[in-house]
């Protein structure tokens, strides 16, 4: 079936972010001033509001901070993935960013706040891919 | 800063003619009738407003459709809380002179129609919170409460939210106007279905068809009016995030800086306050407002709502229209805060008036957590 969920639209300042998605890597962009990396990506940093940034790439290890079990779909698209879990992941470079954890049976017990993650791509289009994050 | 306190006041409130489920009535119409309303209640006309705020349109679209050529209008749009921060917007226009008369005005039909303007696909949240299904408050306020949950402990906090839930249904059943009537137990709340764990169908404010308005206005005009003013003591606004993936702390609102300054303001104290109007989009929002607007500690806010001191006859009387988890909630339910603190403080609640309130603290809160507006307001 055609994939129906909302798609991103990759813009100038993150299209870099999304092309690399695709070939399966997590980059962030990383302020120069301070040395710190961001989510999400923007030309200027949202931390000094600097210019001097740059791309680094991401280790992809998480923690889980929070999620929800979605029981109710919220847009058509997913109807047939609920019970789903969306989640806010802290990166090991420390930006938080939204996700879904990819996990067979999403209860509370099999959730634990602090649990290790890594990164995996969900080829959503023939452009673009979705990073995603699951259990180690 | 300029002490500001009674310099103004609110003089007229309604909601619009029919709230709850209003299949045939748009937005506007709910706008233009609460306006009617709120007008008559406070002794003045259309002719009298120079002033236009609202939020979920902009004051283009609404002063044509009530027929005005407004000297001030402000559109500021947070959030449901935005129709409390008007109030201090309406505060500093009247005391700079560009305006004394100022309608604020609210209508949602939140039930009937359900679409909401896409979001701009360039925005930060088109691409990294909606593709992951972060869509509509209850999955993104759930994760807020999970985090709670973690930092303070699952079983009290269920508690408290079932607390809520049940002492807010107990005030709806004293108002008329409020659209969930049913008696509800503890079992009903823990038995209700789940809408995004750990949030029940019990957590979640209503949909409803809404509109709501109130008039401020000067001092002195206020004592001219039909009913005895409702004076603005102080108010405090801010933000500190949009996207729940980047809000700060997901147990603390920025209530935190907002509430503490409202009151230093208002020149009153936590224990001064007779009555909390607290935005109640879900149980969990009372939990964290309460905290971060120093009402109690961090994680005590299940302590200070346990056995029901929320309910009608409990000793912190709060949300006592029913609030948005039982009297109304067309999307921005930041209005109907507002209506019930001037009729408690005018004394007009009937089976739900307490008694002889002097000073109400209203808190809205708007996005994703994201904002908050907190205001005091007294009667003489």
């Amino acid at each position: 079936m055609a994939y129906n969920k909302p798609l991103p639209v990759p813009q100038g300042e993150s299209d870099v972010y999304w092309q690399k998605a695709k070939q399966g890597e997590l980059w962030l962009r990383n302020c120069k001033s301070c040395g710190n990396a961001y989510f999400y990506p923007r030309d200027i940093s949202p931390c000094c509001f600097s210019k001097d940034t740059d791309w680094i790439q991401a280790s992809g290890k998480a923690t889980l901070f929070t999620y929800g079990i979605v029981q109710r779909a919220p847009h058509p698209g997913f109807v047939d993935d609920v019970p789903f879990v969306t989640a806010v992941v802290e990166l090991e470079e420390g930006p938080k960013m939204a996700t879904n954890i990819v996990i067979e049976d999403p209860t509370p017990e099999n959730l634990q706040i602090g649990m290790a993650l890594e990164v995996v791509f969900e080829d959503i289009t023939d452009e673009l891919a979705l990073p995603k994050f699951k259990p180690v | 800063m300029t002490d500001l306190r009674k310099t103004v006041a609110i003089v007229g409130v309604d909601e619009s003619d029919e709230i709850g489920k209003v299949p045939d009535k748009s937005n506007l119409t709910h706008h233009a009738e609460a306006a009617y309303n709120a007008l008559e209640d406070a002794g003045m006309s259309m002719k009298d407003v120079n002033g236009l705020f609202t939020a979920g349109t902009s004051t283009l679209n609404l002063a044509e459709y009530l027929g005005i050529e407004p000297s001030f209008t402000d559109t500021t749009a947070v959030g449901g809380s935005s129709f409390i921060i008007h109030i201090a917007h309406a505060m500093a226009a009247i005391n700079a002179g560009y305006c004394d008369v100022a309608l604020v005005t609210h209508g949602e039909a939140g039930r009937s129609r359900r679409s909401r303007p896409g979001g701009d696909a360039a925005d930060p949240g088109s691409q990294f919170e909606t593709p992951y299904g972060f869509l509509g408050a209850p999955i993104n306020y759930a994760m807020a409460a999970r985090r709670y949950m973690h930092e303070y402990g699952e079983d009290k906090t269920r508690q408290a939210m079932a607390e809520v839930a049940v002492a807010t249904r107990k005030w709806a059943q004293l108002n008329p106007k409020a659209y969930m009537q049913d008696d509800m137990s503890f079992d009903d709340y823990h038995n209700s279905r789940w809408i995004s764990w750990p949030f029940h169908l019990l957590d979640c404010c209503l949909v409803t068809d809404a509109g709501g308005a109130y008039v401020i206005t000067s001092a002195e005009r206020a004592r001219d009016a039909k009913k005895k003013p409702v004076w603005v003591l102080g108010a405090a606004e801010s933000h500190d995030h949009n996207l729940i993936s980047q809000m700060p702390d997901l147990t603390r609102t920025v209530a935190k800086n907002t509430g503490p300054l409202a009151l230093e303001r208002s020149g009153v104290t936590h224990d001064d306050i007779d009555l909390a109007m607290i935005y109640d989009s879900f149980t969990y929002t009372v939990l964290a407002t309460l905290e971060s607007l120093g009402f109690c500690g961090p994680g005590e806010a299940p302590d200070f709502v346990a056995n029901q001191r929320t309910a009608p006859g409990g000793d912190f009387a709060m949300n006592t229209s029913g609030g948005g988890l039982s009297y109304t909630h067309s999307g921005m339910y930041g209005m109907f805060l507002v209506l019930e603190a001037v009729r408690q403080l005018r004394g007009e609640c009937g089976d739900r008036q307490l008694d002889d309130p002097k000073l109400c603290l209203i808190n809205g809160t708007g996005g994703s957590l994201s904002s908050t507006g907190t205001t005091v307001l007294a009667v003489d």
